[in-house]
């Protein structure tokens, strides 16, 4: 049942062990980044270039699913009226106590099965597969995290400016695109980077179905090199300077965005 | 669409699934929880004291651990602790150390930086106050965080950390990446074995779950019952 790359890969893990015996020091070599992988590609640098490539992609689009998915359901969260409450709850608990990794594989191997034959057959052979999967499995998963931070940022303003909007006649709709959402999104812009943060960092999970990412490249690298130390540091140094500049790229943003005279804006 | 479903490969597997697969991953739970938690509050308590060396090194640690994905942490470790055990023990090769033992040790140290901010917001949470009354009365550093600020600081987090503990069960099933066999390493492979990916993949959701579900609705009680005695 092995048809997809990645997905029985730990399989093998135990194998770099299996046969050494006698003194063994590790050979450092940090030149490894610059000479060919085994399938002829380019080099390890490249291999990991392409992987960071593809986390970020992965992360960008399973952020757009996440943001604009739990918004919607973080707003429908704060409506007056009790179903459209209970619809979001009921979104929000069950992807959140469901593990990302199930989440993605029910998204790979059962969706596909469950849907009609022709549908899932032609899913199954999509290029992209792996990516999409994990794309929308992972948008859906941080989606219920948004969602919490968006009811959280709505309900913590005051009263009166929901009741102000209905004062001067605005609809429901508008009170919400008008009012309360520009200031709800200020207020949760330091939580909702953290998600971001969240959301590059889950992406590693989706090795699990053979998405090539920064952590799948780095593990293939260890493998076909046993050049363990360069291929992990080189992973987490990357992954900590896109968190980096993340962090600091989010903060100026967060600047740009204040109101004078509003949450701790200089009036 | 579940009229070829088989819900028999689910019964045949039920003692496998859970004397295995959940044996080991409530173990890792609970082995992580209380080393991280023990761990964490040493770090944070490291973090929070007058010595810079000490509160550099763990706020380095706690901010390397909390931007790296769980994944990668899970290879590294895995990869890098034959090494360390060798140059701990003085040893001519690299030590054996089995995926099991790896990552208990992976989930204790990578979760202590997670707890560890927890801890931090607790003892800050603890009124200035009360850490000078400790002073006044008498009492030293170890006596006033052991007597006065740590059972607090507990106390107050117990909702958090249980919510940790949540989320950590839940990471636990990525310890599927070294081919371990935890609840969802265990439904994997009779899901490969028996052709049965559907029915397995579905029924680990909907333990996880049930699981993770009625857990969170008694940390949410107690949170109201601790909000209360506050």
């Amino acid at each position: 049942m092995c048809r997809w790359p990645g997905h029985c890969m730990g399989f093998g893990s135990g194998c770099a062990w299996g046969s050494l015996g006698g003194p063994v020091n590790y050979n450092w070599n940090w030149g490894i980044f610059w000479e060919q992988t085994p399938e002829a590609t380019g080099t390890y640098f490249a291999s990991l270039m392409s992987g960071l490539g593809v986390t970020i992609a992965l992360a960008l689009c399973a952020w757009i699913i996440a943001f604009v998915v739990g918004s919607f359901i973080g707003i429908i969260r704060t409506l007056p009226s009790k179903w459209p409450v209970r619809l979001g709850n009921a979104y929000i608990e069950m992807f959140r106590n469901i593990p990302l990794l199930v989440q993605l594989f029910i998204w790979f191997f059962v969706v596909p099965e469950l849907l009609p034959q022709d549908l899932g057959t032609w899913i199954k052979q999509l290029r992209n597969g792996p990516f999409v999967t994990a794309m929308i499995g992972l948008g859906l998963y941080m989606s219920s995290r948004v969602a919490t931070q968006v009811t959280a940022g709505i309900n913590s303003l005051p009263k009166g400016q929901r009741m102000a909007g209905t004062a001067i006649g605005l609809t429901t709709f508008q009170t919400y695109r008008y009012i309360l959402l520009p200031l709800a999104y200020r207020v949760i812009f330091p939580p909702l980077t953290s998600e971001f943060l969240n959301t590059i960092k889950n992406t590693a999970v989706a090795l699990t179905i053979g998405v090539l990412e920064l952590t799948a490249r780095a593990r293939s690298m260890q493998e076909f090199s046993f050049q363990v130390f360069e291929a992990f540091t080189a992973a987490t140094v990357i992954y900590l300077a896109l968190s980096a500049v993340v962090t600091i790229g989010m903060r100026y943003a967060e600047k740009s965005l204040v109101i004078p005279g509003f949450n701790g804006g200089k009036a | 669409m579940f009229a070829d479903f088989d819900f028999n490969v689910i019964w045949r597997s039920l003692p496998y699934l859970f004397r295995e697969g959940m044996t080991f991953t409530l173990t890792l739970t609970a082995i992580a929880t209380v080393g991280g938690l023990i761990l964490g509050t040493l770090v944070a308590l490291m973090r929070l004291s007058s010595n810079a060396v000490l509160s550099t090194f763990a706020a380095s640690y706690v901010n390397l651990m909390r931007s790296l994905p769980l994944v990668l942490v899970i290879f590294l470790f895995y990869f890098l602790m034959p090494y360390i055990g060798q140059w701990i023990l003085r040893a001519d090769a690299p030590v054996q150390v089995g995926a099991y033992t790896s990552t208990i040790i992976t989930f204790t140290l990578f979760e202590a930086a997670y707890f560890s901010e927890i801890m931090r917001a607790g003892i800050q949470s603890i009124p200035r106050g009360q850490v000078m009354a400790g002073y006044a009365i008498g009492l030293n550093y170890r006596e006033v965080t052991r007597h006065v600020v740590l059972p607090q600081a507990f106390r107050n987090m117990l909702p958090v950390i249980f919510t940790q503990t949540i989320v950590l069960f839940q990471d636990t099933s990525l310890v599927y990446v070294l081919s371990i066999t935890d609840f969802l390493g265990a439904a994997s492979k009779v899901a490969q074995r028996d052709g049965r990916l559907t029915e397995m993949y579905l029924f680990a959701a909907v333990v996880y779950f049930a699981i993770c579900f009625t857990a969170s609705f008694f940390v949410k009680r107690l949170q109201k019952r601790i909000s209360i005695i506050r």
